[in-house]
């Protein structure tokens, strides 16, 4: 069954609007948005956490405010769901994980700050893959979360709660990390917009760290200008990351609406065929985009990213490397669970063992095993090596394009369990998604179409670093393109 | 028959390092699921790289310093608030060393 309605949504931005004028109250809104998740959240399981009454004391709060005649942010009253990694003050913050079950954070991340400085209303923390790990949500300790569009599917991941809560109208908008694809592939697989920024656009201060060379933070929403709207308002420099860029970007709404008359924008020969498991109708509902692309005037042409063939094995070994370091801090110590044991180290692997799922276990394995020694230049340097290839490949061809399309997720929304024996074949899901990652690009996921079973299908748009606004521009013209049909 | 890409035996070292327990069904099972991981980078670990600079990071990165000065900072009861075990404003460990305490 599909839990879409055709008026369940109304853009983030007409709802800020409408606050600030005292048009709507900003209670009145949550109210909306609590009601469909009282009746929904029992099937999709997006939250780990609703915040009902915290939400609404904010939710007054802003009305308070707008009565008072105070100048409200481009956020005002709108409701945002954010992923349970990102750390939130006094409310507990799991990474759906058992090592992290009764975890309350003693401050902010600087996302979560900024949203409530443009006014938005926490309304709940999102379900995912226990520490990001996994494309479909079904590695979360406290169980798996449904695709609204078939409660029988899963919504991809690890972000699926963040997803799932905007496709079912739980939330406006929502916030995810992206690691390896965790925010575009499930927006494809839940037909919503997904951002990945450019690595360092978006502090990760108070981001639960899973491969801190590839983490970024960016929103899910339902059309490509509320997510430029909320991406400008988490986006910007800040001293407390020290990965975060400085300079500032250009806004990402202006121009929105220019079109792409004249840009070269090539397809990825690799993720239409080269690499395997990519479905044929994925591959045709992004030739249609490029279609579409070229009748606005776009310039296309099939280009060859070479690198990306090795970019699956690459990744997973750097990722997992990356991994096992930073969730060496879960040792049962300073915060989170703890199994007692007779000698400390005794406690930690105790503490370690029955806290870490499976997929958690697998993956700090996989790293500690790829940097150890006899293995690291073999398994860790030679992936290093693919990354520097692939951003050469990058360079040379944005020398001649200013952007690239592709697949999001090779495959629609598969069902909850048919992929969960093999690693490898979870693992596939994110090949489309992982070069921007490796490199630090920027990218986005828009819904484009329907595959045969009825499921979403989402075109993924690619361009250089701290080039959002024109990644926004070929996506809104593929948005306007899909709502002519 | 091919060699397996990893043994049971590295499979309960790495365990070890990485401090966890497996029981004897999960190291049979994760040894596998391991192997077919690294089966599968065997496309990387095959490629001809020398002479490429590895990449650890996308971006060059500079180390960054703030000002040597006092600023704010989370409050020590708040973050031992959240510990499993304090004493006298410290996180409390179990027995360290061999003698009793």
């Amino acid at each position: 069954m599909s839990l879409i309605t055709p008026d369940s949504f109304v853009t983030a931005e007409s709802i800020a609007e409408k606050v600030k004028s005292g048009e709507w109250s900003a209670v009145e809104i949550l109210d909306k948005y609590l009601s469909q998740i009282e009746q929904h959240e029992s099937e999709v399981h997006a939250f780990n956490t609703v915040l009902e009454d915290e939400a609404r004391t904010a939710a007054r709060e802003t009305d308070k405010r707008v009565a008072a005649g105070e100048t409200l942010g481009p956020l005002a009253g709108v409701p945002v769901a954010v992923k349970d990694n990102l750390c939130t003050k006094g409310i507990p913050t799991t990474a759906s994980s058992r090592i992290l079950e009764n975890w309350k954070p003693p401050y902010d991340a600087t996302v979560v700050q900024k949203l409530f400085t443009a006014g938005a209303t926490l309304i709940g923390k999102t379900n995912m893959d226990e520490f990001a790990m996994g494309s479909s949500t079904e590695n979360s300790a406290f169980g798996p979360t449904r695709n609204p569009h078939d409660l029988s599917c899963v919504p991809g991941g690890s972000s699926g709660g963040s997803a799932a809560a905007v496709a079912a109208g739980f939330a406006p908008i929502s916030i995810g990390s992206d690691t390896g694809g965790s925010i575009r592939q499930p927006a494809s697989l839940c037909g919503v917009v997904g951002v990945k920024p450019t690595y360092g656009g978006v502090s990760r201060y108070g981001l639960l760290a899973f491969a801190s060379s590839l983490d970024q933070i960016g929103p899910f929403a339902n059309n490509v200008r509320d997510a430029a709207i909320v991406h400008e308002v988490i986006g910007g420099h800040d001293p407390k990351d020290s990965t975060s860029i400085s300079e500032p970007f250009p806004s990402f709404l202006d121009g929105l609406e220019h079109g792409v008359e004249g840009l070269k924008i090539g397809i990825i020969s690799e993720l239409m065929g080269g690499v395997e498991g990519i479905s044929p109708e994925v591959i045709e509902k992004t030739r249609e985009a490029a279609s579409v692309l070229s009748a606005n005037g776009a310039l296309i042409e099939e280009v060859s990213i070479p690198a990306s063939l090795y970019c699956l094995s690459a990744y997973y070994l750097i990722a997992p490397a990356e991994a096992s370091s930073n969730l060496s801090r879960y040792d049962g110590v300073r915060y989170g669970l703890r199994v007692q044991g007779e000698t400390l180290a005794e406690m930690n692997i105790n503490t370690r063992t029955d806290g870490f799922g499976n997929e958690v276990k697998r993956r700090i394995m996989l790293g500690t095993y790829a940097l150890s020694a006899g293995y690291y230049d073999a398994y860790y340097g030679k992936a290093l090596k693919v990354r520097r290839l692939l951003a050469q490949n990058f360079d040379e061809v944005y020398s001649q394009f200013d952007a690239l399309i592709s697949p999001t997720s090779p495959c629609t929304a598969f069902k909850l369990g048919e992929r969960t024996s093999d690693p490898m074949t979870m693992y596939v899901n994110d090949v489309c998604t992982i070069p921007s990652n490796l490199v630090g690009h920027p990218a986005i996921s828009i819904p484009f179409a329907s595959g045969n079973d009825g499921m979403p299908i989402g075109v993924q748009v690619l361009v250089p670093p701290m080039q959002e606004a024109l990644m926004y521009r070929i996506a809104s013209t593929l948005e306007s393109a899909k709502s002519d049909e | 028959m091919m060699t397996e890409p990893i043994s049971e035996k590295e499979v309960a070292h790495v365990a070890h390092l990485a401090r966890l327990r497996l029981t004897e069904e999960e190291l049979g099972v994760f040894t596998r699921q391991l192997g077919a991981v690294l089966e599968h980078a065997q496309d990387v670990e095959a490629l001809q790289l020398d002479g490429i600079e590895p990449m650890s990071h996308p971006f060059p990165l500079e180390n960054v310093t703030r000002k040597d000065e006092v600023g704010g900072m989370l409050d020590r009861e708040k973050v031992l608030d959240q510990a499993p075990a304090t004493e006298d404003g410290r996180f409390q460990v179990p027995q360290i060393l061999g003698e009793q305490p």
